[in-house]
C-alpha cells in the first residue's frame, strides 16, 4: 500500500467532506424541525455559487488584486451570498412549504422536488446549460506536510467549514433563538406553549440552513474553479446521505456524516474506480436506511403525537 | 374581574364537531375543575382556550379582554399556560433547560432565578435532578417538570390537563397537594381530570362535560353529592 497516496487522498476526502458536511447541516436542521426532506436544499447551495459569481463580477474581482482588496471582495461576496440565500430559504419555506404544513407528508415532499427543479431551471436560464468558469482569485500555493502536500484552498475549505459548524453549535446551544429551535424540534406544541412563535422559528431554521448552504456554494466556486447549474442535484443527494448516515435531525451527526461520505467517495474513486464513487455513496444510504435508520449517532427521531 | 370567560364556544377538528357551545367562567383565585368521560371534550376545551383551536363561533375573555383567535404563543404571553395532556416536556433537554424554556417569554434573570428556586422548593425531586435529561425521568417526575415548567412562565391562570394520569396513588396525592399549594400562592387554576373524586376534593366549583356540552355545574361539594356525578364519575351505583 502506498501510504503517501492514501494520505493525499485523505486530505482530499476531508476537504470534499467538509463541503458535504456544511450542506448536510441544512438538511438535518430542517428535517429535525418539520420532518421534511428539503430536496431544494442542494440547489440553494448551487444557487449560492452563482450569486457569488455574480457578486465577484460586479466587484470586478480578479486574480491580480492586492491582498486587502481581495479580502474585501471575499468578505462582501460571502456576506451577500449568505444573505441572499438565507432570504431565499425563507421565501421557499413561506410560499412552498408552509401552506402544506400539517397535510399528508407526500405533498410537501413533492413540492420540495418541484422547488428543486425550478431553481435548477432558473440557474440554467441565467447562466446557460454548460459549466461556467469561476474566477480563481485566491492564490493556491501548496504546502508540504512531510511527504504530503496540501493546498491553501484546501485549508480554507476545511477551516471555514469547521468555523461554520462550531458557530452553529454555539448558536443552537447558547442563544435564545437557538434554544427556541431545539425546543420546536423536540415538541412543537410545547414550544408554542412556552411562548415561542414556531412560524418564525421554522423560518429561522430555513434561514440558517440556507446561509450555510450559500457559504458552501461560495467555497465550492473558489475551490473547483467552475460551477454548473446541476451541481446541487448530486451534491444535495450526497449531503442528504451524509445527514442520514450521521442520524438525521442531529447536527453533530450531519458533520460527522459529511466527512465520512467525503472519505468514502474519494477512497472508492482511488482504490475501486472513479465510476464507482457515487455507487458507493448511495449504497451507504441504502445500507443505513435498512440496518440503522437512526444513523450513527442513533438519536430517536423527534417524538410527535 | 372574572379571570376567564368561555362563552358559547364551538370547536371542530376538520369536520368533527367536538365542542357544542361550551360556557365556563373562572374567578380569580379559584380552582375550577372540568370532569367528564373519555372523549367528552375536556382537552379540546383547554386546547381552545390555549389557542390551538379557534372557536367557531364563541368568545374567550381573559380578564375581560378577548383572546380567541390569537396564536398560542401570544396567549401564553398574556398569562395563560397550558400543561398539556401527556406532559410534553422537552425530552432531550435537561430538567434545568426545560425549566428555563418555561421562562422563555419573559425577561429578568433575577426573577427567573427566584422562580427556579420556588419550583425546586415545590418539587424537591426536580431540584435534585436539574442536570438529568428530561426524557429519562419517571412519569411522576415528568409531570412535576411539566407543571414546574409552566410555573416558570408566571401564569395568571394555569390550565392542567389530567395531571394525575398514569401516576401511582402516592404521586397522585402529591400532585394534588401541590396543585393546592400553587393555588394558595395566587395562581388561578382550571383543572381537567378523570379522577373526579380527587378533583372535586381540591376544586371550589366544577363543570361536567358530556359529548362537547356542559351538562351540569355547581360548587364542588354539591357535585359530589349529585346522583349523576356519583353514578358516572365516582364509580358509585
Ligand atoms: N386531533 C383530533 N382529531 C380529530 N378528532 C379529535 C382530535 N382530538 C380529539 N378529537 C375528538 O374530539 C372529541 C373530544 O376529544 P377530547 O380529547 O377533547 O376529549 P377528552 O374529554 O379530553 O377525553 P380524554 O379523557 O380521553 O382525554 C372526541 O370525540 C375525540 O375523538
Ligand atoms: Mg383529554
Amino acid at each position: 500500500m502506498n501510504w503517501v497516496l492514501f494520505g493525499q487522498q485523505l486530505i482530499n476526502g476531508v476537504s470534499l467532506g467538509a463541503i458535504y458536511a456544511v450542506i448536510a447541516l441544512g438538511y438535518t436542521m430542517v428535517y429535525g424541525i418539520i420532518e421534511l426532506i428539503n430536496f431544494a436544499h442542494g440547489d440553494v447551495y448551487t444557487a449560492g455559487s452563482f450569486v457569488a459569481l455574480a457578486t465577484l463580477v460586479l466587484l470586478g474581482a480578479s486574480g491580480h488584486m492586492a491582498a486587502a482588496a481581495l479580502a474585501f471582495a471575499l468578505a462582501v461576496t460571502f456576506a451577500v451570498t449568505m444573505l441572499v440565500m438565507g432570504a431565499t430559504g425563507i421565501v421557499i419555506e413561506r410560499f412552498a412549504y408552509r401552506p402544506l404544513r400539517g397535510k399528508q407528508r407526500l405533498a410537501p415532499l413533492l413540492t420540495a422536488i418541484g422547488v428543486s427543479f425550478s431553481i435548477e431551471n432558473l440557474l440554467q436560464l441565467w447562466m446557460g446549460p454548460s459549466p461556467v468558469p469561476f474566477p480563481q482569485i485566491v492564490p493556491n500555493p501548496f504546502f508540504s506536510l512531510g511527504p504530503l502536500t496540501v493546498g491553501q484552498m484546501q485549508l480554507v475549505v476545511i477551516g471555514s467549514s469547521l468555523v461554520m459548524m462550531a458557530a452553529l453549535q454555539l448558536f443552537v446551544h447558547r442563544t435564545r433563538l437557538g434554544k427556541a429551535m431545539r425546543a420546536t424540534a423536540q415538541d412543537w406544541m410545547a414550544a408554542e406553549i412556552m411562548g415561542i412563535d414556531i412560524n418564525k422559528t421554522i423560518a429561522l431554521t430555513f434561514f440558517v440552513g440556507s446561509v450555510l448552504a450559500g457559504a458552501a456554494g461560495v467555497i465550492t466556486g473558489l475551490f473547483y474553479g467552475n460551477i454548473w447549474f446541476i451541481n446541487g442535484f448530486r451534491a444535495g443527494l450526497i449531503a442528504f446521505t451524509a445527514a442520514v448516515l450521521g442520524g438525521i435531525g442531529n447536527t453533530t451527526g450531519a458533520a460527522l456524516g459529511g466527512f465520512l461520505i467525503g472519505f468514502i467517495e474519494v477512497m472508492t474513486a482511488q482504490y475501486v474506480g472513479f465510476q464507482w464513487a457515487t455507487v458507493a455513496v448511495f449504497s451507504v444510504l441504502i445500507l443505513v436506511l435498512i440496518f440503522r435508520p437512526t444513523g450513527l449517532l442513533g438519536q430517536q427521531l423527534p417524538e410527535r403525537t | 374581574m372574572t379571570s376567564l370567560v368561555v362563552d358559547g364556544v364551538h370547536a371542530f377538528y376538520g369536520h368533527i364537531h367536538a365542542l357544542h357551545g361550551v360556557s365556563i367562567t373562572v374567578q380569580p383565585g379559584e380552582i375550577v375543575t372540568l370532569i367528564g368521560a373519555n372523549g367528552a371534550g375536556k382537552s379540546t376545551t383547554l386546547k381552545t382556550i390555549a389557542g390551538f383551536l379557534r372557536p367557531r363561533p364563541g368568545r374567550i375573555l381573559l380578564e375581560g379582554k378577548p383572546i380567541a383567535g390569537l396564536p398560542p404563543h401570544e396567549i401564553t404571553r398574556r398569562g395563560v399556560c397550558l400543561v398539556p395532556e401527556g406532559r410534553r416536556i422537552f425530552p432531550r433537554m435537561t430538567v434545568l433547560e426545560n425549566l428555563e424554556m418555561g421562562a422563555f417569554a419573559r425577561g429578568g434573570r433575577r426573577e427567573i432565578q427566584d422562580d427556579l428556586d420556588r419550583v425546586c422548593r415545590l418539587f424537591p425531586r426536580l431540584g435534585e435532578r436539574l442536570g438529568q435529561t428530561a426524557g429519562t425521568l419517571s412519569g411522576g417526575e415528568q409531570q412535576m417538570l411539566a407543571i414546574g415548567r409552566a410555573l416558570m412562565s408566571r401564569p395568571r391562570i394555569l390550565l392542567l390537563d389530567e395531571p394525575s394520569m398514569g401516576l401511582a396513588p402516592v404521586l397522585v396525592e402529591l400532585i394534588f397537594r401541590t396543585i393546592q399549594e400553587i393555588n394558595a400562592q395566587g395562581v388561578t387554576i382550571l383543572l381537567v381530570e378523570q379522577n373526579a373524586l380527587m378533583a372535586l376534593g381540591v376544586a371550589r366549583r366544577g363543570y361536567v362535560l358530556e359529548t362537547g356540552r356542559v351538562v351540569l355545574t355547581d360548587v364542588a361539594e354539591r357535585l359530589r353529592e349529585n346522583d349523576l356525578v356519583r353514578k358516572s364519575y365516582l364509580g358509585e351505583l
